[in-house]
């Protein structure tokens, strides 16, 4: 099958959130590319050939991402971004950027109102500051000094001008309509909402404006927002016409996208090539490489993941993951020194114990340490 | 019907803030399941045969089994009978929405709670449970975390609205081995600071246990003396059962050294054990197998617990431990997705465990190890019609449930997430009207 794309991952990141601030659009998580993380390979594992490495979910305008594609073994981070493919941004609605502003700074938002007014506010203001610009490229010799040039503005700008997809970390129907009702009256059309946990209560108003929708197979109830779920979601969206797909958000459900997948038929009755759809052609249309991978096309680049058993059957096995046409997974020459021990002098051995605490979703890694270290 | 779904529907939004999601009621009575391919576990697969559901055991098994009056006859032809499968760790029906800690009843203070017990805290309402029991999961060991003694695991079956009617007998005292490993990313104690609380907690559990050796003679000696009194000490009351072997201890312990420490520890201490976890067991497997612990194993789908594992050693872990000797049940260790139990066995089937080992892992397996293997774990004359029907292989994502029997009650397919699918597959008033 073609290589699986994951829409929503963080794997392979030094950090993840830059928790400073409710608009963060100046900062790139591209800078932050960590090519020796062990969780690539696991991914790649998993038949996984490229994804979609997201800031978090701290601020409402969080930072701008990296579509990554899995070339496990090389050492320059910026040899593992896929050249050329669209800009995204993260946005984030509800519970986390709530909790991180409103009630852990005391600043705006606390409320879902508060994240609309975000927005509404960084557009505008890069509305005034494109018009400002404008004017002084009119007359660039003239008497006026320029204006001063600002990052955030400058993205919020591109986002209005359709140069960078919004990913957007949502969960209810309430606040889905409200980025939209946003999105409309600044004419901008490029979104793929994440997550989006409710989605399936507004599906016909997401395929109508031509949203995204990339979603968990089944995650629920973890929190408040999350409590109205159902693991039906991708399949009512994909009946609806909605651009579905499928995605991780964890090192550790990104090693088997293709058993998410086909949870759809468990809960739905998506046919096989529906389910296979969520984990590869979607996603590429989510991401806006769709033209180079995605399917199986002559002309395509040549990312390719084989299994010993049909994917989405529980007894399906990768066994091997090729990316640009490099073999970089086989599970017949699969040595022991792929993972290297990153701290040899600790006296207490790597081991983790991940069932023994809390662990956060990644989407907000960094958050906390935040929290602790400034107290 | 659409009349009907949407008449529940609203009632549950009504009703949610306060008890949690209801489904269509359960049906109870005589129900013959006619030309099956029976997966007995115990004694091989039937093929064209018949279970019979009366007074809410498995009366009868057979060829051509007669219906007598007001029997239910249900067709099965082409389709599977299995034994409700088994979770023999997890937080469901303690735990409503994890983040939002109130609704959290498996943690309670303190290092040496054991009488804790996790049966008080079932609420026999939560959403989770229609959602867990339509993928054929029947019965859960609901379990207290943290701490070193948290408290008392109970079994249940998923149905009942209290729980003493979910309960299924067994009970276990949980406790946490004195680890040596980080709990998570997210912890950053020194390695000194790892070590000395585990040497702390290796010193409590030591002085428990003496404690508990005088206990248990003080208890015996007042027993049947009508003079003698004991001071009110429930933690000590709570452990007695397993001084004397008649609870089993339940220890989580992952890490390969842990393991170790903790069958050294056990043998000591002639206690009657069940690990939990032991992620780590497939670096140690032949000496688990050599003690005769019985192992708790999972999640399967999890991370390796070092950067430095094979990518594949979580899947590959209980098959290894199977294949060693050691006596294997599997967990989700998860509150709300707990209905995942039957492709983590079918994740640990296929790395290695086989599929008829894996089936073991979830049913007859946790049965025995729990004690109640003459009521549960397989299809058989006899034990409680805890069963479901199903169009395939249960492990296969693709199968569906198309019959659910707990204690003999004819469960619905049904759960909020159904509920929600009907409700807004097609949604009316669409965009139009």
């Amino acid at each position: 099958m073609p290589g699986i794309i994951d829409a929503h991952s963080h794997i392979g990141l030094d950090v993840v959130n830059e928790a400073t601030d409710p608009n963060t659009s100046n900062v790139f998580v591209g800078d932050a590319i960590n090519p020796f993380s062990v969780s690539i390979y696991r991914a790649l594992a998993g038949g996984v050939t490229a994804s979609h490495a997201m800031h978090g979910s701290a601020n409402a305008v969080g930072g701008q991402c990296e579509t990554i594609k899995h070339r496990f073994g090389v050492t320059d981070p910026d040899d593992m971004k896929m050249d050329g493919a669209p800009r995204t941004i993260k946005f984030a609605l509800g519970e986390n950027p709530m909790r991180v502003h409103g009630e852990g700074n005391g600043i705006v938002p606390r409320t879902r109102m508060g994240v609309e007014q975000i927005f509404r506010q960084g557009f505008a203001k890069a509305k005034d500051y494109m018009a400002e610009w404008d004017a002084y490229n009119a007359n660039p010799s003239g008497a006026k000094a320029p204006p001063t040039y600002d990052l955030k503005m400058e993205t919020m700008a591109d986002i209005l001008r359709g140069d960078i997809i919004i990913h957007c970390h949502s969960y209810r129907a309430d606040e889905i309509l409200m980025l939209l009702d946003v999105l409309g009256d600044y004419g901008v059309k490029k979104i793929c909402f994440q997550h989006v946990n409710e989605g399936f209560k507004v599906a016909p108003e997401l395929a109508e404006y031509g949203a995204g929708a990339s979603v968990f197979a089944d995650w629920w109830a973890y929190k408040f927002e999350v409590y109205y779920s159902t693991a039906y979601n991708a399949t009512i969206l994909t009946r609806n016409n909605v651009t579905t797909s499928i995605n991780s958000d964890s090192g550790e459900l990104i090693r088997h996208l293709y058993h998410e997948a086909a949870k759809t038929q468990r809960y739905g009755d998506l046919t096989d090539n529906e389910a296979l759809k969520l984990i590869t052609l979607n996603p590429a249309i989510q991401l806006g490489i769709n033209h180079r991978v995605g399917s199986l096309e002559v002309g395509k680049e040549g990312d390719v993941a084989i299994f010993n058993n049909h994917p989405l059957s529980i007894y399906a096995v990768p066994q091997m993951t090729i990316v640009d046409g490099v073999v970089r997974f086989d599970i017949n020459s699969d040595p022991d020194d792929m993972r290297i021990d990153v701290d040899p002098e600790a006296k207490i051995s790597s081991f983790i114990d991940f069932h023994s605490g809390a662990e956060e979703d990644r989407c907000m890694q960094d958050v906390f340490e935040y929290f602790n270290d400034r107290k | 019907m659409m009349i009907k779904y949407i008449y529940i529907f609203s009632l549950l939004l009504i009703a949610n803030s306060i008890a949690g999601q209801q489904v269509t009621k359960s049906t109870y009575g005589d129900v013959l399941l006619k030309n099956a391919t029976v997966h007995t576990v115990t004694d091989g697969t039937l093929n064209n045969t018949d279970v019979f559901i009366k007074d809410g055991l498995i009366a009868d098994i057979g060829n051509n089994l007669s219906a007598g009056r007001n029997v239910t006859t249900v067709d099965c032809s082409g389709k599977h009978i299995y034994p409700g499968f088994i979770d023999s760790d997890t937080r469901l029906a303690l735990s409503e929405v994890s983040a939002v800690s109130l609704t959290n009843d498996f943690n309670e203070i303190g290092d040496l709670i054991p009488h804790m017990q996790a049966l008080t805290a079932v609420n026999p309402n939560a959403t989770a449970i229609p959602v867990t029991r339509v993928n054929g999961v029947t019965s859960v060991i609901v379990a207290p975390t943290g701490g070193i003694f948290p408290g008392t695991a109970s079994l249940i079956d998923l149905i009942g609205y209290t729980p003493e009617q979910m309960d299924a007998g067994f009970r276990g005292v949980i406790m946490n081995f004195p680890s040596s490993a980080r709990r998570g990313r997210r912890d950053s104690r020194s390695d000194e600071d790892i070590k000395k609380a585990q040497d702390k907690a290796t010193k409590k559990i030591d002085e428990v246990w003496d404690e508990l050796a005088l206990y248990h003679k003080i208890d015996s000696a007042a027993t049947g003396n009508s003079k003698a009194h004991i001071k009110y000490q429930p933690e000590m009351d709570a452990l007695l059962p397993v001084y004397r072997g008649e609870f089993p201890l339940m220890i989580n312990v992952s890490k390969d050294k842990d393991i170790e420490a903790a069958i050294n520890w056990v043998t000591k201490k002639g206690v009657k054990a069940i690990f939990i976890g032991v992620s780590e067991g497939y670096r140690v497997a032949d000496k688990i197998a050599e003690a005769g612990i019985p192992v708790i194993a999972g999640p399967v789908l999890s991370v390796p617990g070092r950067a430095e594992a094979r990518y594949d050693v979580a899947y590959a872990n209980p098959g290894i431990m199977a294949k060693a000797g050691v006596k294997v049940a599997i967990r989700t260790g998860d509150s709300e997705n707990v209905r995942n139990l039957p492709f983590n066995a079918g994740f640990a089937a296929t790395y290695g465990m086989g599929k008829e080992e894996a089936l073991k892992a979830i049913t007859i397996n946790p049965a025995e190890m729990f004690g109640v293997a003459d009521k549960y774990g397989s299809i058989s004359k006899g034990k409680v019609a805890n069963l479901f029907v199903s169009t395939g292989d249960p492990f296969e994502m693709k199968t569906r449930l198309t019959h659910l029997f707990i204690k003999g009650w004819n469960v619905p397919i049904e759960s909020r997430h159904t509920l929600l699918y009907n409700e807004f597959l097609k949604r009316s008033p669409g965009l139009e009207d």
